[in-house]
């Protein structure tokens, strides 16, 4: 396949761009540990977004990986995971906050460590959100890629350390044109107390014509169904 | 095992400062002061009252499931769950539960989630974003839109995660007449639908009103 761009969110990156549907990209860890935080805004109308209720419950998970999509809050697909080495990536731990960074790692500041300071997700978000005329008000829960959180029968979340090794990668396929807003930030859960983040590199394909037995499209009933209305809803515009 | 946390509480109904009952597919916002405590009341049991709260001082900032529970480190709310903004500012705290376990990763219903998870015929159905939409329609001129909803609270349902990743969608836990109580922290606003979910067995088809009543401290 031939790559159309590429590009490195180094450790505490942030990166946000309107991706068309139809284009394959593909995560991958330079360092062992890497966590993106994810959201997704359709590019028509940003007030739909990535919902991640209705995401797991449309497909009884809550864990995402290879067959899973990203379903936004009107029952259509924002994107699937095509490929992916790892076999889970967290829905439910969201992002950190400056007060938490500061708190885990020590305060940092621009004054001190350039550009060496440690970022937080929620800044991060922020300021890609309001590069496109939106806010904290548009912030939700996000998919945090390479990260896993084991959930016990008493409710508690563990994050598993040593998930992701180094040149782990995921693919997501984009199914409606979307703006992607991402944050290359430790996960919220994460115990290491030297800030957990390396540079993550981030490939552009063009993706095949979907076929008549992709595997996201019927993984379940329900992603066959949102594949339908995303289908409805570009056959009045295009 | 699962765990249930089980806390009443000793606040008299007749002391209550404000009472109202949200049929099933009603909704309701409402506007609560620092150290008000509001009671949700599951009148016949097993019912879902999905639930927002935000921040009134600064409304761009509302509850966050994610925050709230990589906070406490636990999926569930139930007494001394403390429910954070996105922000990660504190709104309320549950100071009593006679349910013991609320979900914080179902969200609300809605006509185009009822399309995917049941049929497409199912677009018609009455849902909660719906009626959350309209509340904050009608709400402060305006200003609420549907960029403010967010994953909300189901007080009362109980949406088990598994060790394995697995997402369940188990039988009520509530009985008629339990209660969660949340004594605000600051001036938060509530918005409450009482779900007139159809597609689930969880309420065996049968969506009954809540209670919500008030107290000042
Ligand atoms: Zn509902």
């Amino acid at each position: 396949m031939n790559r159309i761009w590429d590009k490195t969110i180094e450790a505490g990156g942030k990166w946000s761009g309107t991706v068309g549907r139809g284009k394959l990209l593909t995560f991958t860890a330079l360092r062992a540990g890497a966590n993106v935080s994810l959201l997704l805004y359709n590019a028509a109308d940003f007030t739909e977004r990535y919902n991640m209720p209705d995401t797991l419950k449309a497909q009884h998970t809550a864990h995402l990986t290879k067959g899973n999509v990203l379903m936004s809050d009107n029952g259509r697909v924002l994107a699937a995971i095509t490929e992916d080495s790892l076999g889970w990536h967290d829905p439910l731990g969201g992002y950190t906050t400056r007060e938490e960074t500061d708190a885990k790692y020590g305060e940092s500041t621009y004054q001190r460590e350039r550009n060496g300071w440690l970022r937080s997700g929620r800044e991060n978000l922020t300021v890609e959100l309001t590069r496109s005329g939106l806010g904290v008000r548009d912030l939700v829960p996000v998919v945090n890629l390479f990260s896993k959180i084991v959930v016990d029968e008493a409710g508690g979340m563990h994050f598993m350390s040593g998930h992701c090794p180094e040149g782990a990668s995921v693919t997501l396929r984009i199914e409606m044109d979307a703006l992607v807003v991402l944050s290359n930030t430790p996960h919220p859960l994460d115990p290491s107390t030297a800030y957990p983040s390396g540079p993550v590199r981030i490939e552009a394909f063009n993706a095949p014509p979907i076929g008549e037995d992709d595997l996201c499209v019927h993984y379940r009933p329900e992603n066959r169904r949102a594949y339908e209305n995303t289908w409805d809803y570009y056959a009045l515009m295009r | 095992m699962a765990v249930f946390n089980r806390v009443e509480s000793e606040r008299n109904v007749a002391e209550a400062i404000y009472d109202k009952t949200i049929m099933a597919g009603d909704g309701w916002m409402h506007e609560l002061l620092p150290g008000q405590v509001l009671r949700i009341v599951d009148l016949e049991g097993n019912q879902a009252a999905d639930t927002l709260f935000y921040d009134a001082d600064n409304p761009d900032d509302r509850y966050s499931a994610a925050k709230t529970i990589a906070g406490q480190r636990n999926i569930y709310l139930t007494a001394g769950s403390v429910l954070l903004a996105e922000s990660g500012a504190e709104l309320l705290r549950i100071v009593a539960d006679t349910c013991g376990r609320h979900d914080t990763i179902g969200g609300a219903c809605s006509a185009q989630s009822n399309t995917v998870r049941y049929a497409h015929e199912k677009l018609h159905m009455h849902n909660c974003r719906d009626t959350f939409m309209l509340q904050l329609a009608g709400y402060e001129g305006g200003r609420f839109m549907k960029r403010d909803l967010a994953p909300n609270i189901n007080f009362f349902m109980n949406v088990p995660v598994t060790p394995e990743g697995g997402l369940e969608f188990a039988d009520g836990v509530s009985a008629p007449g339990c209660y969660v109580e949340l004594q605000s922290i600051r001036r938060t606003l509530a918005l409450i639908s009482n779900c007139p979910q159809l597609n689930n067995p969880c309420n065996a088809y049968n969506p009954t009103p809540v209670r919500v009543l008030i107290w000042d401290c």
